[in-house]
């Protein structure tokens, strides 16, 4: 990785902070005030003790505004830790979606038989729908959604990225 | 529970004063009533009844920076809040730090758009470093600790608290800051010591060294100016300073080569064009200092130490970066350089020298004197002349008679310079000297301004008779927002679109009215027995010099140019300079 590399690149940034109000909100603040690109954002409570949430974020820039949004992120007071999931070493990435496909006769049969190819399962079921649950990196996410697109998808509700470093090692 | 219990407005004060501060500067509302109430049953906080909360923030500012503390503000919900938003990015802009106490509706209320009720805490995110809004009396005391080590600590800042009513009015515990540890926030100030060693080795094999300092050095406080200045001597380098770092090294060093950027000194900025090294301590690459970035010092390496990590290879790509306070960092350098015994190249520093000699002859601050009107250079150089020995502080506004005051009033110390830098925010210049003199009861305090940004925070003459606060005002008057239209001058075609300002005041009057001094010079002769008047006079004095209304300042590096394209003087214009409008605008 260089500086002056001017390529843009998706990162994954793991951020881990304190659960406290307004928190999320400063956190895309700084995205929207600076003018950073945000692909994906989820946000969930991981310690409900010590009251930590974690923020995985995928946003694209080049190596130089990367690094300026990682030293931003650090900057914010309520902040534990900042890890860029893309630079520092191997990690998992994961999705999930729900899939709503409306239709009958053959169609419905295919739409079966793919979810079924695609490990996806069936969470709520009509006479005439199928609401499909998907887990998965987000290019499967991606090719399942335009396999379904002409069975009769009605709607879909995707969570965002959540990511994890491989190996033993806390963030 | 053993800790004796407070009413919320009572651990606000119990925490003001473990921290330190016996100085706020505020203004009352209705949500504030139990905590002023309060504020009247004790002694101990001295209270500055300001006029309009703007005017608090900014002399709680001139307050900070002129006394090396942190500067503390309060001011009542809904619109006092707002009013400080300008002060309060001001402050982040400039590395101030400040705590800002902002009353707000009872905690029952908010949400529901009370009565002076503004989502203060949502308004002021982006604009603090950081903020709080106290929901339980129970944190009141814990959150009041850390906001002072978070406004202090790292890269100093505004922060905010936000206190409703009936927090102020709660019983709870009070903790002591000793039993205060933030969870998460962990600012560096010691900078690795292995970096610092190859710094020192870049430095030592530097043919064209230069020291580029700012605001930084003065945040670490004043004993980083005497290292830097320790450093700078050892080496034998060059030095020049930002608009915030003046004040760092002593003007009147032989290696000082006066202010760089848009406005600074043709030896300054061609020195930085020439380099084949820049050694950054605390200054940010700002845009009015780089111009161009692909025209900007091509050849030269870079070393950079900062506080904040955010400022590395943000703007200017650099070698070396080191992180943490400026102080500690020098004194590792300075004892590097004696460690690894390092040694200069001097012939390669000779000529070096030789050269930025060369630059200095140019003698880029000269201007021409009449007899008739008075020169602002002129103006300034007398205010200077006749101010020497004084230790005086001096503030300005924004605009031409800053940079005029920038380059013609020498700093031989820090903390001494209040301006609004990064912001560049007109109306600062009146409270900020408020607030130095409310630090230095004794001192010479002075404002340096114009009518433009005067007009904007006027009302603090009334605070200023109120307390005795003998402040020096010094309106350099022009009848123009004069930078407005030096610019429309010089890149749109002498049309002065709105910069003219038609009607104004009588000054002399107007201070009258406040109850304090008013004078006015008019001609060059009547200079230095003006200024000595004012200096003279016991209390505050707003005196007016009506100088050339089209002079302008020089030297100048116009937008989008790169440092080696200086202008020097009206003759030096480029003929294109009008029609290049696309690299001309005020950005």
């Amino acid at each position: 990785m260089n500086i002056r590399d001017k390529e843009l690149r998706l990162h994954t940034i793991s951020v881990l902070v304190d659960n406290e109000s307004g928190v999320l909100a400063r956190v895309i603040g700084l995205f929207s005030g600076r003018g950073y690109n945000i692909s994906s954002l989820t946000v969930a409570e991981v310690d409900g003790e010590i009251r930590t949430s974690k923020i995985t974020i995928v946003t694209r820039g080049t190596y130089q505004v990367i690094e300026q949004i990682k030293a931003q992120l650090q900057r914010l007071v309520p902040i534990h830790k900042v890890v860029d999931l893309t630079v520092d070493g191997p990690s998992v990435e994961r999705e999930l979606a729900l899939i709503k496909v409306k239709g009958v006769g053959e169609k419905r049969v295919e739409a079966l038989r793919i979810a079924d190819i695609f490990r996806a399962s069936v969470v709520d079921s009509s006479n005439e729908s199928f609401v499909f649950e998907i887990i998965g990196r987000t290019q499967k996410l991606d090719a399942f959604i335009e396999l379904m697109q002409p069975l009769g998808l009605v709607d879909i509700s995707r969570t965002g990225i959540a990511a994890i470093s491989r190996g033993p090692e806390a963030m | 529970m053993a800790t004796k219990t407070l009413n919320g407005s009572q651990i606000v004060l119990r925490a003001l004063k473990d921290q330190g501060v016996d100085v706020a500067f505020g203004l009352p509302g209705g949500v504030l009533l139990p905590f002023y109430d309060e504020i009247y049953q004790q002694n101990e906080l001295k209270h500055i009844l300001v006029r309009h909360e703007q005017g608090a923030m900014h002399a709680a500012e001139g307050y900070a920076r002129a006394n090396d503390k942190v500067g503390v503000v309060i001011v009542t919900s809904g619109p006092g809040a707002t009013n400080t938003i300008t002060g309060l990015v001001d402050a982040m802009m400039d590395s101030i730090p400040l705590v800002c106490i902002t009353g707000q509706v009872p905690t029952a209320l908010i949400g529901n758009d009370a009565f002076q009720e503004a989502d203060t805490t949502g308004i002021t995110r982006p604009c603090t470093k950081h903020n709080y809004l106290v929901k339980d009396v129970n944190d009141l005391a814990r959150i009041m600790h850390e906001a002072f080590l978070v406004a202090r600590s790292g890269r100093p800042g505004p922060v905010l608290v936000d206190i409703p009513k009936d927090i102020f009015l709660a019983e709870g515990p009070y903790v002591g800051p000793s039993k205060v540890e933030h969870k998460t926030y962990r600012p560096k100030v010691k900078g690795d010591f292995t970096d610092i060693k190859e710094a020192v080795k870049m430095m030592a094999a530097a043919k064209k060294p230069i020291f580029y300092c700012g605001g930084g050095v003065i945040n670490s406080g004043p004993n980083a100016s005497k290292l830097l200045t320790k450093l700078i001597k050892m080496t034998g380098y060059p030095c020049t300073l930002t608009l915030m770092g003046l004040g760092a090294f002593p003007a009147s060093e032989k290696q000082y080569l006066g202010m760089l950027g848009m406005h600074g000194t043709y030896e300054a900025n061609l020195a930085m064009h020439d380099c084949d090294l820049i050694i950054n301590i605390g200054a940010r690459f700002d845009d009015r200092v780089t111009g161009r970035l692909d025209g900007f010092s091509p050849n030269s390496k870079r070393i950079h130490v900062d506080i904040d990590p955010s400022s590395i290879n943000k703007n200017v790509l650099v070698d070396l970066a080191i992180i943490g306070d400026a102080g500690h960092i020098l004194e590792d350098m300075i004892k590097a350089w004696k460690s690894e015994q390092a040694i200069p190249n001097k012939k390669a520093l000779g000529q070096w020298w030789e050269k930025i000699e060369g630059w200095r002859k140019v003698d880029s601050l000269k201007y021409k004197s009449t007899k008739k009107v008075i020169e602002p250079q002129f103006f300034l150089e007398r205010v200077a002349a006749l101010t020497k020995g004084k230790n005086a502080y001096f503030s300005t506004d924004v605009g031409q008679h800053q940079m005029w005051a920038a380059q013609y009033l020498p700093f031989e110390e820090p903390n001494r310079w209040l301006t609004s830098g990064g912001l560049g925010t007109m109306g600062y210049g009146l409270p900020a000297a408020m607030g130095a003199q409310v630090a230095h009861k004794d001192a010479l305090c002075v404002c340096v301004t114009s009518e433009g940004s005067f007009m904007m925070n006027l009302q603090e003459l009334a605070t200023c008779v109120e307390y005795k606060l003998p402040v020096k005002v010094f309106l350099l008057y022009n009848a123009y927002l004069g930078m407005v239209r030096q610019w429309q001058e010089m890149f749109h075609g002498e049309r002065y679109s709105a910069s003219v300002l038609e009607s104004h005041p009588d000054f002399v009057k107007l201070a009258e009215a406040f109850g304090m001094t008013g004078l006015m010079a008019e001609t060059p002769d009547q200079v230095d027995d003006i200024i000595q008047q004012t200096l003279d006079i016991d209390g505050p004095v707003l005196t007016v010099a009506k100088i050339n209304r089209t002079a302008k300042v020089f030297p100048m590096i116009p937008a989008g140019a790169a440092h080696n394209e200086i202008i020097l003087g009206e003759k030096d214009l480029p003929d294109d300079a009008q029609n290049n409008t696309d690299a001309m605008v005020l950005t």
